[in-house]
Parts: structure tokens; C-alpha cells; sequence
């Protein structure tokens, strides 16, 4: 089986040519640094099957960012048999660089000349013929969201990939510059590696992965070594400088452009959403519409038909179950293990649906990248990184997302903070929780009090981001750079694909994790023998009184909240299923609300809900820490200070609340 | 005409790059990104935040930082 990996710039299209080629369910997001992993997908062309690899977009193949790393590693490591490099045709310049960058590894590429209808509209005009003629190898024109000139693209490629062709790139660097490529390169030059020209260009650029790769494969002399890095500082930009000038002269030769660019449809709008006054009350005026709608279409028009639908499958089990004559304790766990846990999480699954299915569609427009800019003034001020906004965002989805996300950030200290901040970006698991409680207390003004949590999520992360960069970090925060992608009509099919990927994966977890979790809570509640099921005596209830003391100061200590934030450390959408069990025992969504009404005030609600808000974050995102910073010192930090600082604020609002007569 | 820093820059004018003067890895970072010797690159927005920058039709936002480090030659289009 062949493979063909992608590589491009960031919103050349690249994710949704791997989308039209493989149909695969990969999510696009139409801003900076969305494909944080290289993903896989498979499709058929004349009856053989191909495997394609998506990389990260990267504008170049240094050692900037983790996602250049990612990509330039794939391709180094020789698995693909053939690359396809997407090139956006409104910015050719940016995006040729990297082809040249391609060729210099002497690797096979075929450009896909990507978003020929915008660059249409643009009046850009460009001889394909003539760009594929001096780059020497195959262009094909493409549009990747109308699934045009696919099939001719992968007819190329395959054709070019097993053909004996070589590419051929010549680029003067200039005399001097020239010589010392080949002289470093002379020292290179063994079996050990394909690219020794490659490697010496890089070595002379100053990059340091390289370096420290050639210096373990490789003996070079220490005066050459120490020759190379006395001219690096001065080579480095001049090499830039140089493969602009020759994507210069073949841009020059192939593509005609007019001098000046008309205003866009996407300028207008920018005046507006980046406005100095403006920008950041429309961005929470977008967040507020989407928490509302979310409500109106998830709860009111759909939400009750699956509540029904969950208790109708639930009764009828339980019915059938007794004429059958099964066990008693079979009937217990399907209708309290069951149905009373997981039934109660289902319920919430409209309202997921809806949010994800906004916030995609704020992905795919390109409005994101405009909530960070927005976002940027208010980021400084407080010493982080305008783009660690957009990793908090993608948190709302899932955290663990969110946290990968952070892979954008170039310098470390802005990336540790983005990751250490996210898990307070309140995540669609943490969801029913507030939706049962704002059911049982705050039923008129449910959007608002929904709002209220995500904004003091927001909140918290900066005033702990902002402490962070104080106290454990104290190099300088890296510049804000960043593109601002033309916005685009969201495709509805990707939009519902990523949201149904999401809602999946919810399900998921729901069908696995949480099942496991609550069927040993199931087992721990009727334990020991002959105790009545989910009471205090129960084992379950045992080790939740010696535990419960803890939250005594926050207002809700007692055994069935701690047993119920103790599960939610192994999935927050068990603290849901918990409650539902241990006070309801019921299928019925509106059992629990008359339940937790009996047991919370209003007062216990707010500090629960903060408590779920800000403590430890789910095991999948612990593993995702642990692998992201690969120390277990901070993933150890992680669940932790959350932990503790959940704890102090719900206390906060529960003492200070009573005080206040509440 | 004399080289003037990009921060300087009012919406809608133009200006070549000539040289960026930040650390030496922004710098090729800025290169990578379009922003090399002789682009030409247009001010959208520059009044709060990171300047926006028109770059043969694509859209950069640099931080204000950055942007006072890039040297350019302003730039004027004929009138006709």
C-alpha cells in the first residue's frame, strides 16, 4: 500500500482535501494549528488502496513549533511514498516557501494548487503549466470544499510517486553561503543519511534539532562545528531571503496578480468584529446567543423527547426483566445501576449536541482566530499569550482537545500556563451537572447562570494564569503572530461530521468509562449483603461519610456529593450519573431535580457547582497532561492545585454566603 | 523617504519591508511568514492590540511589540 502524506501551510485547505479524499472523520477547524496530530486516512483509487497522512500546517519545516517538529520528523522518517503539498493560490509566495523547503529535503512532491475559485475572485491569474515547468515537478488545480480536480491530483501522484523521477532543486544561496553548504556537506556525505545537502542547509540556518541530530549520527570536527555556529546569525536570514528570491522569479514568471486588493467581504466584517470597542462585547454577546439558543432548541424543543424515550426503554426493560423471571438484583442494577446512572447522563445529550454544533460551526468560519485577536489586549495585560484564548475555547469542547491545542504556543512558558489554565474552561462533560442543578434551583434563569459558570471559569483560569506567569515561569512571553484566515461559509457536512465525532466520542465514554464507574459504584452501594441498596450503610456510603467532612465547610458535606466528586475524577459525567443513583434510584431526570431539592439550597448548589467547576480534571485529561508535558510532576501539580483551589472558593461562596443571610 | 518602524504605519498605507530588528528567532519566523525584505504589506488596523497587516491579500495580526521592530519604506500608489 502506498502512502501519501499532506503537508501545507495552515488554511491552505489541507484538512479538507484530506476530508473530500478519504471522507474520513477528521475535524477541520479553520484556524492556525487545529491538526495538532498527524491523522490517518484510507481511500481507493483503481482498485488499490492508499493510506493518507495529515500533517500539521506548518508555513515552514524548522524547529519553530512542536507541529513543524511533528511534520518535518514524518517526512524525514521516508514513510511516505509521495507528498502532497497543498498550496493556497491566493498566497502563493508563503506557500511556495515551503515547497521549496520540500524539494530541498529531495523528497517527492506534488503541488495542489488549492482555493483556485478565490484566487479567481481575486483576479489572481496563474500558468499552471509554467509553475509545475519550474518547480519540476507535478501542479494540479485544485478546490478542495467543491471536490474538484481530486481524481486528476491523485492520478498524479501516484504516477509521479513510482515513477523514477527525481526532483531537482538548484538554489543559489549566494557564493559564499554556496561553499560552505558543500563543505559542510562534504563531511556528511556517507550512507548515514538521504539528505546530506538538506542537513548541511539546516545546520547553517542554525537549527538546533538538526544539530543535536548530526551531532549524535555524525563525527564532525569540533573547528567545523564551532565554524558553523560563529556564521549562523548571519547566514540564517540570507538563506530565507534566498529561496524567497527564487520563489520570487518563478511567481514572476507564472502568476499575475493585481497591484492592489480590492476590499473583501472579509475586511468589511473585520472592521467591525475587531473593533477597538467593540470586538470583545460582540464575542461575549456570540457566546451568550449560543448558551441561549443551546438552552431553546437543546432542552425546550428536543430535550424532552429523549428524556421520554430513555425512561420509555428503561420501564419496558425493567418489565420485561420481571416477566422473565430474572434475579432481583439484575432488576436493581438495569434500573438503578443503569438507568438511574447512565440514563440520567443520556438525557443531556440534545443540549450537548446543540452546543458543539455552534461552537463548530464558530471553528469553521474562521471566527476564532478573531476571538483571540480580540482577546489578545486583555491576554497581555495579564501576561499570557493572546492564542492561549484559542486553546481555552477548544476547551469548552473537551479538555483534553484544549489541552493539545496549547501545542500552538511556540515558547514553552506560554504553553505550560495554556495547559495548566485549560481544565477551567468548563467542558461539555461537566455540562449535565449544571444543567441538573439549574433544573432544581435556577429554572428561569438558567442561560444566565450557565453563562455566569463558563465566564468565572474564564476568570479563574486568568487570575491563575496570571499567578503562574509571576511565580513559576520567568522567561518573557513570545509575540503575538497570527493569521487571520478569510472567513468562509462553514461546510455543513464537516460541521455535523466534528460535531457528531465529538457527541460520539461522548457516547462513548458514557458506554465505557462511566458504565465501569458505575457499576462498581452499583457493586459498592449494595454491599455488604443484605443492607438496603445506596444507603449509608452500604460500602459505598461508608467510605462516603469518613470522606465527607472534607466538603463540610463548602456546605455539602455529605456522603452522596463526595462519593459522587470522587467519581467524577475518573469522568465528570459520573458526578451526574452518582447523584442520580444514590438520590434518585430512578430513570427520571425530574426525580433527581425534586431530590436535590430536598438536599441543596441554593446557597450549596452555587458552591457544588463551583467545586465541579475548578477541581481536579478527568482522568483522560491527567493522561493527556502526563503526555503533553511528560512529567509527572506536573501532572501530579495539575490535579492538585485544582483540587485545593476548587475547594477554598467553593468554601469561599458557601461562608461568605451565609454571612450574607443567603 | 526615510525607513520608518511598522507600528507608525496608519490604516490603509503601505510600506516595503526592509529589515526586522526583534530576537533573531522571531525574525525568521517573520520571514517564514511572508514578512521578508521587499514585501510589500499594507496596514488594516492599527490602533489597540496587535497590528493587522494586508499581506498580498492575506491577514496577519503581529503584536505591537513586533510590529515596532519592522523597519519599512513607506510606500505610495500612483493615483489614476
Amino acid at each position: 500500500m502506498s502512502i501519501i502524506a499532506l503537508v501545507g501551510n495552515p488554511n491552505s485547505g489541507k484538512t479538507t482535501l484530506f476530508n473530500a479524499l478519504t471522507g474520513s472523520n477528521q475535524h477541520i477547524g479553520n484556524w492556525p494549528g487545529v491538526t495538532v496530530e498527524k491523522k490517518e486516512g484510507k481511500f481507493k483509487h483503481k482498485e488499490k488502496q492508499y493510506s493518507v497522512i495529515d500533517l500539521p500546517g506548518t508555513y515552514s519545516l524548522g524547529a519553530y513549533s512542536e507541529d513543524e517538529l511533528v511534520a518535518r520528523n514524518f517526512i524525514l522518517s521516508g514513510a511516505s511514498d509521495v507528498v502532497i503539498n497543498v498550496v493556497d493560490a491566493t498566497n502563493i509566495e508563503r506557500n511556495l516557501y515551503l515547497t521549496t523547503q520540500l524539494l530541498e529535503m529531495g523528497v517527492k512532491v506534488v503541488v495542489a494548487l488549492n482555493m483556485m475559485d478565490e484566487a479567481k475572485q481575486k483576479n489572481i491569474e496563474i500558468d499552471v503549466c509554467a509553475l509545475s515547468k519550474s518547480l519540476g515537478i507535478p501542479v494540479v488545480a485544485t478546490i478542495a470544499s467543491k471536490n474538484k480536480g481530486l481524481e486528476d491530483l491523485i492520478e498524479k501522484a501516484v504516477e509521479y510517486a513510482s515513477s523514477g523521477e527525481q526532483p531537482r532543486i538548484d538554489i543559489s544561496y549566494g557564493e559564499e553561503i554556496d561553499r560552505e553548504i558543500d563543505r559542510v556537506k562534504g563531511f556528511l556525505d556517507s550512507s548515514k543519511s538521504d539528505h546530506p545537502k538538506w542537513l548541511a542547509i539546516k545546520l547553517l540556518e542554525g537549527d538546533e534539532e538538526i544539530y543535536k541530530l548530526v551531532e549524535k549520527k555524525f563525527k564532525l570536527p569540533e573547528d567545523l562545528l564551532a565554524s558553523i555556529k560563529e556564521k549562523t546569525p548571519d547566514y540564517e536570514l540570507e538563506i530565507v531571503d534566498k529561496r524567497y528570491a527564487f520563489v520570487g522569479n518563478i511567481v514572476s514568471l507564472a502568476v499575475k496578480k493585481p497591484a492592489r486588493e480590492v476590499e473583501t467581504i472579509t475586511d468589511k466584517l473585520d472592521k467591525i468584529v475587531t473593533h477597538k470597542y467593540f470586538g470583545i462585547p460582540i464575542f461575549a454577546i456570540i457566546m451568550f446567543i449560543i448558551f441561549q439558543l443551546t438552552f431553546v432548541i437543546g432542552q425546550d424543543l428536543l430535550g424532552g423527547y429523549v428524556a421520554g424515550f430513555v425512561e420509555f426503554i428503561g420501564e419496558n426493560l425493567v418489565k420485561l426483566l420481571e416477566l422473565i423471571n430474572s434475579p432481583e438484583w439484575l432488576q436493581s442494577f438495569v434500573s438503578e445501576g443503569i438507568f438511574g446512572g447512565i440514563g440520567t447522563v443520556f438525557e443531556f445529550i440534545p443540549l450537548i449536541v446543540v452546543l458543539y454544533f455552534f461552537i463548530g460551526i464558530l471553528e469553521d468560519t474562521g471566527y476564532m482566530a478573531r476571538a483571540a485577536y480580540v482577546m489578545d489586549g486583555l491576554m497581555r495585560a495579564i501576561g499570557l499569550h493572546g492564542k492561549t484564548f484559542i486553546s481555552m475555547i477548544v476547551g469548552f469542547g473537551c479538555n483534553v482537545p484544549g489541552i493539545m491545542a496549547t501545542r500552538t504556543l511556540d515558547n514553552k512558558k506560554d504553553r505550560m500556563i495554556a495547559l495548566l489554565i485549560n481544565p477551567f474552561m468548563s467542558c461539555g462533560a461537566r455540562l449535565p451537572i449544571y444543567l441538573v442543578f439549574i433544573a432544581a434551583f435556577f429554572p428561569n434563569n438558567g442561560a444566565l447562570v450557565l453563562f455566569l459558570l463558563y465566564a468565572f471559569g474564564i476568570v479563574m483560569a486568568l487570575i491563575m494564569g496570571k499567578i503562574f506567569s509571576k511565580v513559576l515561569f520567568k522567561e518573557e512571553s513570545s509575540h503575538f503572530i497570527m493569521e487571520l484566515p478569510p472567513y468562509r461559509l462553514p461546510i455543513f457536512k464537516y460541521v455535523i461530521r466534528s460535531m457528531w465525532d465529538k457527541v460520539w466520542d461522548f457516547l462513548y465514554r458514557a458506554g465505557s468509562i462511566i458504565f465501569v464507574v458505575v457499576a462498581l459504584l452499583w457493586v459498592l452501594s449494595v454491599l455488604p449483603f443484605g443492607v438496603e441498596p445506596y444507603s449509608q450503610e452500604s460500602i459505598l456510603g461508608r467510605i462516603g461519610t469518613i470522606l465527607a467532612p472534607i466538603f463540610a465547610p463548602a456546605g455539602f458535606g455529605t456522603w452522596q456529593a463526595t462519593v459522587s466528586l470522587f467519581a467524577g475524577i475518573a469522568a465528570k459525567e459520573a458526578v451526574v450519573a452518582i447523584l442520580g443513583m444514590v438520590y434518585a434510584g430512578v430513570s427520571e431526570g425530574t426525580e433527581l431535580v425534586l431530590a436535590l431539592q430536598d438536599v441543596f439550597t441554593p446557597l450549596t448548589a452555587v458552591s457544588f457547582l463551583v467545586m465541579t467547576l475548578l477541581y481536579t480534571p478527568c482522568a483522560a485529561v491527567l493522561g493527556t497532561v502526563k503526555r503533553e508535558t511528560n512529567s509527572v510532576k506536573w501532572t501530579i501539580f495539575m490535579a492538585l492545585y485544582t483540587f485545593v483551589l476548587g475547594w477554598i472558593v467553593a468554601v469561599l461562596i458557601y461562608q461568605v454566603g451565609r454571612l450574607l443571610g443567603f | 523617504m526615510g525607513d520608518v518602524y511598522l507600528s507608525t504605519l496608519k490604516p490603509n498605507e503601505y510600506g516595503r519591508i526592509k529589515g526586522i530588528d526583534s530576537g533573531c528567532k522571531a525574525n525568521k519566523r517573520l520571514y517564514e511568514l511572508g514578512l521578508y525584505k521587499n514585501a510589500l504589506v499594507k496596514v488594516v488596523k492599527n490602533d489597540f492590540g496587535p497590528v493587522i497587516l494586508n499581506l498580498s491579500g492575506n491577514k496577519l495580526a503581529l503584536g505591537r511589540g513586533l510590529a515596532s521592530k519592522v523597519l519599512v519604506e513607506p510606500y505610495f500608489f500612483e493615483r489614476n
